[in-house]
């Protein structure tokens, strides 16, 4: 499952294929949709949550509200099931639908990650990310990644600077699982499933208390 | 404890504690708490997106805490409650997702149940059943207001609440313009005891004869406060602060205490439960039991410890949610920032959808 974009999607994926899956577009109710989603899916598939040997998240980078959802849940079915949770780059399922669609590399992959910035990663093909994902304003990357395509909501939505956008905008838990499934088979380590903020919290240390005294 | 009664683990992340408890019927099991105040202190108050970055890593380890501590398997349970509402929106929501999918994967009922009718139902866990109506009087950083609550489950009738700043609130801002530090409860609660509570008089606020008998204000107080001390730095003269400290606090726990007993005696209720963070306060529990004494009314004031948020809280409405049959949340549930105190939970839009429904394919037990 991944909840780091306005996407809510939620895969199940037997080790060889997508068995069910289901994508929504919400930016504001990823705690609503989630878990009725997880239920459709097994419903599909006519599994039970028990029957699930593990656990994929995708740990962002995202917006946090949205992001914590997806990985709280996981990480609770991984306590309450015993079972394994990992994480995975949300930019990595997208690079990865991507090559599923036909796009070689070089190319990038950007999600939207507000505040007039996107969360970006450049990638040598859909399977190998060169470099941490970052957030920058998209201005300030255009040049680096002039000429490659890039994959994303972050790429369509600044046209400006990504001339070449590319779909799919949003990331599928279906890619997300089945990059985990090829990973795992090859005895490859994943992520822990822990969040990709990329940004501080908006905190400040405040200054003296306001006098209230009138002059 | 017969174990006949429900067995329910709450959660609570509304604020900066991470609180998973445990409870049967009206007895606590368990009350594990990760709380991330220190964190906030050197930002002065509580900031949001801190707390609910604590919440995310503090959740799964705090609910196997509290099984741990309760000796019970998840798999007992009868129930997960969990606080929808109100809140922090953020901090709410990794809460209400956990419980959530606790619910799911163990094919538990799950209930969505308020904060405030919470803190007042958790006092069945010291005192045993709550009295019906019980009047409550709910002080902490978030919320200052009377309530009348004839079925904690159901009805829970709001008399009045602060116009401005909530109590705690107050006690936070004037720690500030003393330099104590943040939160500003305990600090000022200590030095009070070595001050003197006549020597500052400072205004009890809308307790004249036209104003409001249960609503209160405490910015008028915080800013006579502020000026006063200023007044004395301005001069060059030392602040007594242990007896601002008392004087400020007098006057916080004598408008509570005396609308509270009010309330009880304009509705005829003779038993009164004071609950949040400030009712750790020890002045305000000694003045609210000095009053009742003098009313007649029976006082009801659980320990410090339940009185600051907690998951035992959650779980102990949670608990009488059940033994009520009351109609459990479904997985739509959202967090509710600005859920009304009227509603003491969250039932699931729609019968045909309850917990069974949605739980069809995965109706024999996961773990039968
Ligand atoms: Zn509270």
């Amino acid at each position: 499952m991944d909840t780091a974009t306005p996407a809510v999607t939620v895969a199940l994926h037997d080790g060889a294929s997508v068995i069910a899956s289901s994508g929504q577009v919400d930016a504001r109710r990823h705690g609503e949709l989630l878990l009725p989603a997880v239920d459709r899916v097994l419903a599909e598939a006519r599994v039970k949550l028990d029957a699930v040997t593990g656990v994929v998240v995708g740990v962002g980078p995202g917006p946090y509200t949205g992001l914590r959802v997806g990985l709280v849940t996981a990480a609770t079915f991984g306590s309450a099931l015993s079972v394994p949770v990992h994480g995975l780059c949300t930019l990595d399922g997208l690079a990865y639908a991507a090559g599923q669609g036909g796009l070689e590399g070089p190319f990038a992959v950007a999600t939207d990650a507000r505040r007039k910035e996107v969360y970006w990663a450049r990638y040598e093909d859909a399977r190998t990310r060169t470099g941490d994902p970052a957030v920058d304003r998209p201005a300030d990357i255009a040049a680096e990644l002039a000429g490659l395509p890039v994959v994303g909501a972050g790429a369509v939505l600044y046209p400006e600077a990504f001339p070449d956008a590319r779909g799919p905008e949003h990331v599928a838990a279906g890619a997300l699982a089945a990059l985990a499934a090829e990973r795992l088979a090859a005895g490859q380590e994943l992520l822990e499933p822990q969040p990709l903020y990329l940004r501080r919290p908006d905190a400040q240390v405040p200054k003296n208390y306001k006098v209230v005294t009138p002059k | 404890m017969a174990a006949d009664e429900p067995l329910v683990l709450g959660i609570e992340t509304s604020c900066d504690e991470t609180g998973v408890g445990i409870v049967r019927g009206t007895t606590l099991l368990a009350d594990a708490v990760a709380s991330s105040v220190d964190t906030h202190a050197r930002f002065g108050g509580v900031v949001p997106e801190i707390a609910s970055r604590a919440h995310l890593e503090a959740m799964v380890p705090t609910i196997e805490r509290a099984l741990k501590e309760a000796g019970v398997s998840a798999r007992d349970l009868d129930g997960i409650a969990v606080t929808s509402g109100p809140g922090l929106a953020g901090a709410l929501l990794v809460g209400v997702s956990a419980a959530k999918a606790y619910a799911y994967a163990l094919n538990k009922p799950l209930y969505g149940v308020n904060h405030l009718a919470s803190h007042i139902c958790v006092d069945q866990l010291e005192h045993g059943p709550l009295p019906e109506p019980t009047m409550a009087l709910l002080v902490s950083g978030g919320h200052s207001s009377l309530l009348l609550a004839p079925d904690i489950t159901s009805d829970v009738r709001p008399l009045g609440a602060t116009i401005d700043d909530a109590a705690g609130e107050a006690f936070d801002k004037i720690a500030r313009v003393l330099n104590l530090g943040f939160p500003g409860g305990p600090v000022i609660d200590r030095l009070a005891k070595e001050g003197d509570p006549k020597s500052i008089a400072f205004p009890r606020g809308l307790t004249g004869p036209r104003d409001a008998p249960y609503d209160f204000s405490f910015s008028g107080l915080k800013t006579s406060v502020a000026r006063w001390i200023e007044a004395k730095r301005a001069a060059g003269e030392e602040v007594p602060v242990r007896d601002v400290a008392a004087s400020f606090q007098e006057a916080v726990v004598d408008v509570l205490t005396r609308k509270a007993v009010r309330a009880c005696k304009d509705e005829g209720v003779d038993h009164l439960m004071i609950g949040g963070g400030v009712a750790a306060n020890s002045r305000l529990r000694a003045l609210a039991q000095e009053r009742c004494e003098r009313a007649g009314i029976r006082l009801r004031v659980p320990r410090p410890g339940l009185c600051t948020d907690n998951g035992a809280m959650v779980a102990a409405l949670g608990a009488e949610m059940v033994a009520r049959n009351r109609r459990p949340s479904d997985l739509e549930l959202s967090a509710d920032s600005s859920l009304p105190v009227t509603e003491p939970h969250v039932p699931g839009a729609h019968p045909e959808h309850s917990h069974d429904h949605v739980h069809e394919i995965s109706k024999d037990n996961l773990y039968s």
